[in-house]
């Protein structure tokens, strides 16, 4: 049992939850995640470690309600229990000193960017962090990137805040402006990777994007997130979570990503019927109709 | 004056006990089982024990010991069962094997102790599996757990895996008075007989009574910890205050065969596919959350043949497919699944595609699989496994349409322990390299055995690795010599 020792909405539907979990928190590394499993008959579901503090032996993460096991998660409160989270799991983000690198994150994938923004500045980097957001009040964790980058710049698709648009239209910019970009490192929904993706290869840019396919144990055992690198098959848990964007087939992981789609909507639907007031249904199918993460 | 020669309990004469058929198992009729999860065999009753048990021809020389990986004192386990005394039978079993109740049901005893049976020159061999399954339940009804009282050591042993392996060293070193603690990486124990092993072949509640003894006597277990990545093998040493390490991780990351269309919806790895069922309960979908597709109607193949392959259709076929295929590239001689488990399998029903192999997955366009194109394949000379290696016949292709198409074609090493233990050894194919007698590794204090030293093999041989190890660990620890 995993004891919850803060928790605290930070957008519409996006939490982020304070965890006892001393022996993850002395080993995560950014780019690293934890599979939980919320009560006995909960699925096993993959998250990104947003941060971790050794001393207190604590490690947080943020979640988006998208089906029923994040609805869930996201009605747990301070004082509440998550019956299994194992972790730190994953390779670390590729952390040193490559010059000017440009951190996209897209959404809830924003709170995944962040930890390695702070490390990839840390390690001596100029960072440029774009932050995309479907709208103002989507746009998360704006002033710790800011603490870490030297430039930030921020789009929503409808211009509710900052500029109208998408990640790739500031990315677009920065390379027509002839700024010299050493990696990009790109975590949000799968067609925000691609798009940056095939902007970067272009200019033969390295980029590197974070999967996030079906996955059960997480540690190299059932295969089930299995990703087409470059034409080889890899396993998302232990090659990754982070891969060459220009290696990946994306194609294939939208594909595989949609073999439960039937059964999740299934699932949240049920669950939304048994706990929540209809007003409040519609409100989060809104957002849950979002994004990936 | 001339040795105590001791009589035998059992009345028959040899020639007599060789007239005594094999007493059949008893099991759940084939049309039924195959629609439930209700475990195929039911195991002897004292009267069918006792019958077989009489059947032993009490070799002076047991080969059946000798044969089996953890040593087993057969002769004279089943020589108390004649003497009608359960609960001792069990105990003498106990000596070497610390689950019972699960090599009774899963081990391979045709290549072991039944395989060496003097009766099987003759007539069937000595049931054996069945006998020690029985002693073992019996044990458990009467609720009559021995806990050995032992002057504890003070010595710490961290334990890598709470599969068949792991759980000998446990169960073995925590009699010689050590504190053992087992770290599992998912979140429940037992490793493969829990996300492998359907319950219809090894039931949940036997792997918890065993796991609720080996409580009893002393074991700690934690799950939710990936050893390499939650702890390392050296802060498990050097900030935990482990003596000694066992790594028995188990064989690991699934094979897949490199043909087109692998990465279709509806192909699976066998231990994905059973890791669902088993572990996650997906076919209790929606009332436990994780999913899988829905089997009903459907027809399903597995590749390969193996004991997972074989626990993998007869999973498809017991949650509704309309046709279960085993597609296996050699002929029946060669494969290596367990013969009751073959023979279980063709009552049930399910179809063997024989010298069989797919070439290519083919899709409906969307990403679904659709079919498996096959070819057939004839047998040539033996290959460097000594068995003979298939080959393509040209232009008997054919295509298998299929909804759901699971590879149980073998794994590959899984690399988290070895990547972040420096200086443990490994070999050319990733497997940890341990001495085959003693278990030891390349680095000091730290023991390996089971699939990630061997490959994929088999829960007896994985439990006789444990054994060594546990005698070796405790050698280690009480002399301090490396």
């Amino acid at each position: 049992m995993f004891k919850i020792i803060h928790a605290e909405f930070i957008a519409p539907g996006i939490k982020r939850f304070v965890l006892e979990a001393p022996r993850i928190a002395r080993k995560q590394k950014p780019g690293q995640f934890v599979i939980l499993r919320i009560y006995e008959e909960g699925e096993r579901i993959p998250v990104t470690i947003e941060n971790s503090d050794p001393e207190r032996g604590t490690i947080s993460i943020v979640v988006q309600s998208i089906g029923k096991t994040t609805h869930l998660l996201n009605s747990l409160n301070t004082g509440d229990h998550i019956l299994d989270v194992v972790g730190p799991l994953g390779k670390p983000s590729e952390i040193e000193k490559f010059g000017t690198v440009v951190v996209i994150g897209g959404g809830v994938g924003t709170a995944m960017a962040y930890p390695s923004a702070a490390a990839l500045k840390r390690a001596g980097n100029r960072v440029i962090s774009i932050i995309g957001a479907r709208n103002k009040e989507l746009v998360i964790l704006e002033p710790e990137l800011r603490a870490v980058s030297d430039a930030v710049m921020i789009t929503t698709d409808d211009g509710s805040y900052a500029d109208k648009g998408f990640v790739t239209d500031k990315l677009r910019q920065l390379i027509q402006n002839g700024t010299r970009i050493d990696l990009v490192l790109a975590i949000g929904p799968i067609v925000m990777m691609k798009a940056v993706a095939e902007m970067t290869r272009k200019e033969n840019i390295r980029t590197v994007v974070s999967l996030n396919p079906i996955m059960i144990d997480g540690t190299g055992m059932c295969g089930g997130c299995r990703v087409l690198i470059g034409g080889k098959s890899e396993f998302a848990c232990v090659d990754g979570p982070e891969f060459d964007a220009h290696q990946v087939n994306f194609e294939v992981l939208v594909q595989r990503n949609s073999t439960y789609r039937d059964a999740e909507q299934r699932s949240l639907a049920a669950y939304q019927q048994a706990v929540l007031p209809k007003s409040k249904r519609e409100e989060q199918c809104a957002v849950a109709q979002g994004g990936e993460r | 004056m001339s040795p105590v020669v001791k009589k035998s309990l059992n009345p028959l004469s040899p020639k007599e006990r060789i007239k005594v058929p094999r007493q059949l198992m008893p099991e759940q009729p084939a049309e039924e089982r195959a629609h439930n999860f209700n475990e195929v065999n039911l195991g002897y009753d004292p009267e069918l024990a006792r019958q077989e048990a009489l059947r032993c021809l009490e070799c002076a020389k047991p080969t059946c010991t000798v044969s089996c990986p953890v040593g087993v004192k057969v002769k004279e386990f089943v020589e108390l069962i004649v003497a009608g005394d359960f609960l001792g039978a069990a105990a003498k079993i106990r000596e070497d094997n610390v689950l019972p109740a699960i090599t009774g049901r899963v081990c391979p005893q045709e290549d072991h102790c039944e395989g060496k049976c003097l009766l099987s020159k003759k007539v069937k061999p000595l049931g054996i599996g069945y006998l020690e399954r029985f002693v073992a339940d019996y044990e458990q009804r009467m609720g009559t757990h021995v806990i050995p009282d032992v002057a504890p050591t003070g010595k710490k042993i961290a334990v890598v895996g709470s599969g068949p392996s792991g759980l000998t060293v446990a169960g073995d070193l925590i009699q010689k008075g050590h504190k053992v603690r087992v770290f599992e990486a998912l979140h429940e124990l037992g490793g493969v007989l829990v996300y492998g092993i359907p319950e219809f072949r090894l039931p949940k509640q036997i792997i918890r009574e065993q796991l609720d003894y080996m409580r009893e006597m002393g074991v700690e277990f934690e799950t939710d910890v990936v050893v390499g990545r939650t702890v390392t093998i050296d802060e498990l040493m050097h900030e935990e205050g482990f003596d000694a390490v066992y790594i028995g991780t188990g064989a690991g990351l699934p094979q897949f065969m490199g043909i087109p269309g692998e990465h279709l919806n509806g192909v699976y790895s066998a231990n994905e596919f059973l890791t669902r069922i088993n572990l996650m309960k997906a076919y209790k979908f929606p009332t436990y959350d994780e999913p899988m597709i829905d089997l009903h109607g459907k027809d399903v193949a597995v590749i390969g043949g193996g004991n997972t392959a074989l626990d993998a259709i007869r999973s498809a076929l017991r949650l509704g497919a309309r046709k279960a295929y085993v597609i296996y590239r050699r002929s029946d001689a060669e494969m290596p699944a367990r013969a009751e488990e073959v023979h279980h399998a063709r009552q049930e029903g399910i179809d063997f595609q024989m010298l069989t192999a797919p070439v290519e997955f083919l899709s409906d366009g969307k990403g679904w699989l659709t079919a498996a194109r096959c070819v057939r394949m004839e047998l040539g000379e033996p290959d460097s496994s000594g068995r003979r290696r298939p080959v393509p016949i040209q232009g008997s292709e054919f295509d298998l349409p299929l909804s759901v198409a699971v590879m149980a074609i073998g794994t590959t090493a899984n690399p988290i322990v070895q990547s972040t233990t420096p200086g443990l050894g490994t070999d050319k194919r990733g497997y940890i390299q341990a001495d085959s007698e003693t278990q030891r590794t390349t680095r000091q204090g730290v023991f390996a055995g089971g699939d990630i030293v061997t490959g994929a093999a088999t829960v007896i041989l994985a439990m006789g690795a444990g054994r060594r190890a546990a005698k070796s660990i405790h050698e280690y620890l009480t002399t301090g010599q490396w």
